[in-house]
């Protein structure tokens, strides 16, 4: 298959490029999603990103809320930005930082104003953003605007023999084009961990990817009850015939291809090494892996499921495929590119990936996704330890 | 043919399920991956889709080869043909 030379996205002032045209409303802490939920309420064309966090967090844990805040709002998803936070200080960190990429960003403070006059003023300032942003046309922009973030979920032993090598051959073909790509999961590398340590295109990120793995491993052999507390693998993984981590790790492995990874990046980290794959180092679970992938600036997601998993994202959509021909049919409403055939050998891997490109491309020109059509928006911050 | 198990590396010694269910006793189709050959096994165990079947006897302490790696250790001897699972099969690492 000849792969288009580009697709229809909204150009941003700092040169990327988005498949969406979010204008958000961004509460800076837990206590401000009330008032950041009633803006998003009262204009239209906006959607509130409610979360947990902000509060009393402090070194590397509060960098990578600011980090995290930050990015999601300079994502090129997004078209404009409405911060609001119980205090001025951070609001205002968050909102430089946003500015920086030339999008327009507003900052409201809830002390001293109240919930209510708060909502009146963001609520003017969000109107103006979505009617502006309202005019903003698609327009024809490189195949390398896509920044493109992988992450399975719900995986049982079909994802390693099919759908994951599906994007593995979609990465391969997508690659020379330009495009970024990031792959994380640390946890789900355990039993890998060597191999995926080979694939690094320098010494030097082999050598920066198992450092972040053993940290990750030191971390987890610290903290673990007996087997995990059956979080690795899940109920959901044993149930579709993966046995451990090791055959989890090598089937999670499957969606890099043959391709080695340039640099690895610390979570919601920002790739600055130039097209190509990138590791990043995230949790395994899907809403946080995807929500610090979206922070680090990727626009499209593929999300290859075993058993279904149905995660959503509220600025980077999330395209699913399957292999698994009984959840292709019971869990239809959630599956975007069906590579089921793949395992009666209807259908052989470059086809299947040809299908998956097909499919993301429909998507990055404005297909919603199974997830956005079913409102899955979840946006899901990553906590490094307790608040002071 | 129709194939009834998949395997990924011509290493391994267990294949993967990728009909709704195999039988006792079945005759079934294996495909293996790596270079593109076949070779077929009778099951001793019913196996559901995307579980694991032993291509060979394997006894207590063995590894357990998929993808042509480690997945693990065998805890209970599995003979040729029966299912391959968390009751007889644990991980190395924790």
């Amino acid at each position: 298959m000849e792969i288009p030379k580009s697709f229809l996205g909204y150009k941003r002032e700092n040169g990327r490029a988005g498949t969406r045209n979010h204008v958000i409303i961004l509460p800076v802490d837990d206590i401000s999603n009330a008032c950041a939920e009633a803006v998003a309420n009262n204009i239209k064309g906006t959607i509130a990103l409610p979360h947990s966090y902000g509060r009393l967090q402090f070194g590397a844990d509060l960098e990578l809320h600011f980090r995290t805040m930050i990015g999601t709002g300079s994502n090129p998803n997004v078209a404009a930005v409405i911060v609001i936070g119980i205090e001025p200080k951070w609001t205002q960190r968050i909102v430089d930082g946003i500015a920086k990429t030339g999008k327009p960003v507003e900052g409201f403070h809830i002390e001293r104003t109240g919930d209510i006059g708060t909502v009146m003023k963001a609520s003017k300032k969000a109107q103006e953003f979505s009617q502006w942003a309202s005019e903003i046309q698609r327009e024809e922009c490189p195949m390398s605007d896509l920044w493109i973030s992988v992450k399975c979920g719900e995986s049982d032993t079909t994802s390693g023999l099919a759908s994951n090598p599906t994007v593995g051959n979609l990465m391969e073909k997508m690659e020379p084009l330009g495009v970024h790509l990031c792959f994380g999961e640390t946890s789900e590398l355990t039993g890998a961990e060597e191999v995926c340590a080979t694939r690094g295109a320098t010494q030097e990120a082999s050598a920066k990817f198992m450092k972040t793995w053993n940290d990750y491993n030191d971390f987890i052999l610290k903290e673990a009850t007996d087997d995990l507390s059956e979080s690795q693998p899940t109920a959901g993984n044993i149930a579709g015939g993966l046995t451990t981590i090791e055959e989890k790790a090598f089937g999670n492995f499957q969606k890099i291809g043959n391709l080695k990874f340039i640099d690895v990046l610390e979570p919601a980290e920002e790739p600055k090494k130039g097209p190509g794959l990138y590791f990043m180092d995230t949790s395994s679970a899907a809403a946080e892996c995807i929500t610090l992938q979206a922070a680090g600036g990727f626009n499209i997601h593929l999300f290859p499921t075993g058993q279904g998993n149905i995660v959503g994202n509220p600025i980077e959509p999330v395209v699913k495929l399957t292999a698994n021909p009984l959840t292709a049919k019971s869990m239809s409403e959630h599956v975007d590119c069906d590579v089921s055939k793949l395992l009666s050998r209807e259908m052989n891997m470059s086809e299947a990936g040809d299908e998956l490109i097909k499919t993301t491309l429909r998507v990055a020109n404005g297909r919603l996704t199974c997830a956005e059509a079913l409102g899955h928006k979840e946006f899901v911050m990553t906590k490094l330890y307790r608040s002071a | 043919m129709a194939t009834d198990i998949i395997i990924h590396d011509k290493k391994d010694n267990v294949g993967v399920v990728v009909i709704e269910k195999i039988t006792p006793k079945q005759d079934c189709a294996c495909w293996i991956m790596e270079d593109d050959s076949s070779t077929n096994i009778q099951s001793l165990d019913e196996i559901p889709l995307g579980h694991k079947i032993a291509m060979t006897d394997l006894n207590e302490g063995d590894t357990i080869l998929k993808y042509g790696h480690d997945i693990g250790k065998v805890v209970k001897s599995i003979k040729k043909g029966e299912h391959v699972h968390v009751h007889n099969v644990k991980t190395k690492k924790w």
